[in-house]
């Protein structure tokens, strides 16, 4: 066993992430306008800024998915339990004694199974309750003369904004995860230029040494 | 191989036939008819005749009926069309809700009735001579032709009885009148020929519209961007367009929302409707805002926007009337006081005996509301309660749940008016007259009330009160050019909505849900304080400084 410096996130992921990243941000800064939680934009250009992010980040989500797919990397979000207890230990207790962080990177095990779990949910939960109502609303027009409609949209609207202020809760943590361990810069690094440090097998090590030696350092 | 391509291209071929079978279906092509029709003409455009060059309107005439025989001597069926038009019959039977509607009958609460004032108010009949009960509705030279044709502006109707020493004053002296010259200048009508009464309605400029007054008859494009000089210079009839005397556009039966757009070339010319010009996506879809517009086209008039505000132009309407006052006098006399200067610089009355107070106000944002279309009158058979704090004169129905409703603007009107407080019912008051029951000149509401409901043989308990009354006046002339229209922040925000009062939507902007915004803000708070505190722990334990090594 033998810790290298592996490119763990390729050029598509960092992208795919630092994408997300600005239409996230785009999405929650408008949305709370749209609201009504502060005036920084008309509500016409919060709409248009607002719907634009939207449509590219369900366009960048389609492009994700079939890349998820396609390389078999969805395998890294496959929620676990095992070493659960340890990293939740971790962040409540051991990191106050200067603990290690219990969890290694290993090459086909990129997430720590809290760090797994969260974004799995994200995934399959949070993303899909906010796109879905957010479709919903945005074609309002289209289903307005069903009976209820304005029960339903009143529903529609609920949802989305729950969605979205745990969205922004969830942004907050995951930001301050960034100081825990390494510094702040370490830990960006990786979603920069895509090396990171794991723990490899000495067949992984022989093999992206041989047919990958641009992946590991 | 080859049968592949075979297989692919009759498949191709197939689907292509089905298509274009299916596209048939909707062809627009007007189904064959048994017996032909009519041909149908374009629009008429420019003219053919030189009325100045008739020998019929030579003249020289003594009355106006003089001219209306010299009119129909061409025009033969003019007379038989216009007879129909309620312009003529100033009555109107509202087929769904079979009340009897029109000048003739109705209670407003402005001057309140026409009935039993005809000698005033006939004034605006486009007619000669309607004062009493006796005139004659089938005969036809009695019709005013010039009133709406003629251009000189040397025009000009009085009333048709004298009535009391006290008004009839108002109307003398004044220069006779042209009626060849004013004969020989008949057009199609000009906005001053409608505004002439319609600019004027309730007794004065704008008093009872709110979108319709002297500012109209010269206005800039930016007052009203169809019949700006500057601009489209459109008469009335561009939209209100004419069949046999007959006008499209009825404040009886709106259309609130029109679902069938432009229609086919030679259709829809029989509707006033915003959507039969400008069909039903109006707004170019070169943006997203543009798309949403477009949306909303289903739920919104397109007066709500694009009429910002009521009483644009300089010319002030009134708002509120209070005939509680009414019938003061100094030395026995009656008397007004100027107390509004309007846009325009003109002075405004806001007190006049014969009337009482009015409030005047202009550029101010309509009240909105959804509506159906329908409106449902409060008229002099209506009862009431007496004790009711107010009546809505025309009050209207519409709701998000009825596809037929749109979010309409309104002037609202508030008045105190007389009514009768033993039957629960509104009242004709007599006003005009040359008679000792006149208001007009007696001052003395009891009596008015009580000849004017006997003469039409209608009960009055003898004991008269004031009520408020409610009236609601859509809105939908003086549209703005599309840079002054509403945006969607003048709606869709917490504070100041326009439609803050509008029931039965959900709107982005306007509402909320109160208690997930507690939650959701205490989520985020809680969440920031959790990280706070973690950090400070993690800041003061023993091992700050070994930052934990790594994960």
């Amino acid at each position: 066993m033998a810790t290298r410096r592996v490119k763990i996130f390729s050029l598509f992921e960092r992208f795919w992430h630092w994408s997300q990243m600005l239409l996230i941000v785009t999405l929650l800064i408008t949305g709370f306008g749209l609201h009504g939680f502060h005036d920084v934009f008309t509500f016409e250009e919060a709409v248009t800024l607002h719907t634009s992010a939207a449509f590219a980040l369900l366009l960048l989500w389609i492009f994700s998915i079939f890349w998820l797919f396609t390389t078999r990397t969805w395998r890294h979000f496959i929620p676990s339990a095992s070493g659960m207890w340890g990293v939740l230990r971790f962040y409540s207790y051991g990191i106050f004694k200067g603990e290690r962080h219990p969890y290694r990177k290993a090459y086909w095990r990129k997430h720590n199974p809290l760090q797994a779990l969260a974004y799995l949910m994200l995934k399959i939960v949070l993303f899909p309750a906010i796109w879905i109502t957010g479709l919903a609303y945005l074609f309002y027009f289209a289903w307005r003369d069903v009976p209820h409609a304005t029960q339903w949209l009143n529903g529609v609207a609920v949802v989305h904004t729950a969605a979205a202020f745990m969205i922004l809760a969830f942004v907050l943590i995951h930001v301050y995860m960034l100081t825990i361990g390494h510094s702040f810069r370490e830990h960006l690094m990786p979603m920069i230029n895509g090396f990171d440090e794991v723990d490899l097998t000495p067949e992984e090590e022989a093999y992206l040494s041989k047919d990958q030696p641009g992946d590991i350092r | 191989m080859r049968a592949s391509i075979g297989a692919v291209a009759g498949f191709l071929l197939i689907a292509l036939f089905s298509v274009s079978s299916g596209a048939r279906d909707t062809w627009p092509t007007p189904p064959a008819t048994a017996v032909a029709p009519p041909q149908v003409s374009g629009p008429l455009q420019g003219g053919t005749a030189d009325h100045t060059k008739f020998d019929q309107l030579k003249g020289p005439f003594s009355s106006g009926p003089e001219v209306t025989v010299a009119c129909l001597g061409c025009h033969t069926e003019a007379g038989d069309h216009f007879m129909r038009n309620i312009h003529w019959t100033w009555s109107y039977t509202n087929e769904a809700t079979g009340q009897q509607l029109g000048k003739r009958y109705l209670i407003n609460n402005f001057c309140t009735n026409s009935r039993g004032n005809e000698g005033m108010c006939a004034q605006c009949h486009a007619g000669y001579g309607w004062k009493d009960e006796n005139f004659d509705f089938t005969d036809e030279t009695n019709i005013d032709c010039l009133v709406c044709h003629e251009t000189t502006g040397t025009y000009y109707k009085t009333p048709n009885s004298a009535g009391n020493a006290a008004c009839s004053v108002m109307f003398e002296g004044k220069p006779p009148i042209d009626l060849a010259a004013v004969a020989q200048s008949v057009t199609l009508p000009q906005r001053a020929n409608c505004g002439a009464c319609h600019f004027n309605g309730g007794g004065g400029d704008n008093v009872k519209h709110g979108d319709l007054s002297s500012a109209l008859k010269s206005p800039p494009r930016t007052l009203d961007v169809h019949m700006g000089v500057d601009g489209l210079n459109f008469a009335c009839t561009a939209c209100h367009i004419t069949n046999r005397h007959v006008w499209a556009g009825s404040r009886y039966q709106v259309v609130s929302r029109d679902t069938e757009g432009t229609g086919k070339p030679g259709q829809r010319t029989d509707v006033a409707t915003c959507e039969s010009c400008h069909g039903l996506s109006p707004h170019p879809v070169d943006s997203l805002a543009g798309f949403k517009l477009n949306d909303h086209v289903q739920s919104i008039a397109c007066q709500t926007c694009h009429i910002p505000e009521i009483a644009r132009g300089g010319v002030a309407t009134v708002v509120d009337w209070d005939w509680r006052t009414a019938g003061k006098t100094k030395d026995g006399e009656g008397y007004h006081e100027e107390g509004y200067i309007q846009g325009n610089g003109d002075h405004r009355y806001t007190y006049k005996s014969i009337k009482g107070n009015f409030t005047f106000d202009e550029n101010f944002p309509p009240s909105y509301g959804w509506f159906d279309g329908q409106m449902l009158y409060t008229t002099i058979d209506t009862t009431f309660d007496p004790q009711a704090e107010s009546i809505e004169i025309n009050g209207f129905t519409g709701s998000r749940e009825d596809p037929k409703s749109r979010i309409w603007p309104f002037k609202r009107m508030h008045t105190w008016q007389p009514y009768d407080k033993g039957n629960g019912t509104l009242v004709y008051t007599h006003l005009w007259g040359e008679d000792d029951a006149a208001y007009w000149g007696n001052y003395d509401m009891g009596k008015s009330i009580a000849k004017g409901m006997a003469d039409f043989g209608l009960p009055y308990s003898g004991e008269f009160g004031f009520i408020q009354t409610i009236s609601w006046w859509p809105i939908t002339h003086m549209v703005a050019p599309k840079e002054q229209a509403l945006g969607c922040g003048d709606c869709h925000t917490p504070t100041g909505s326009r439609l803050a009062s509008v029931e039965g939507v959900y709107m982005p902007g306007r509402d909320h849900n109160r208690w997930l915004d507690i939650i959701g803000t205490l989520l985020v708070a809680g969440t920031l304080g959790g990280i706070l505190i973690h950090g400070l722990v993690r800041f003061f334990s023993p091992s700050h400084g070994s930052k934990g090594e790594q994960h």
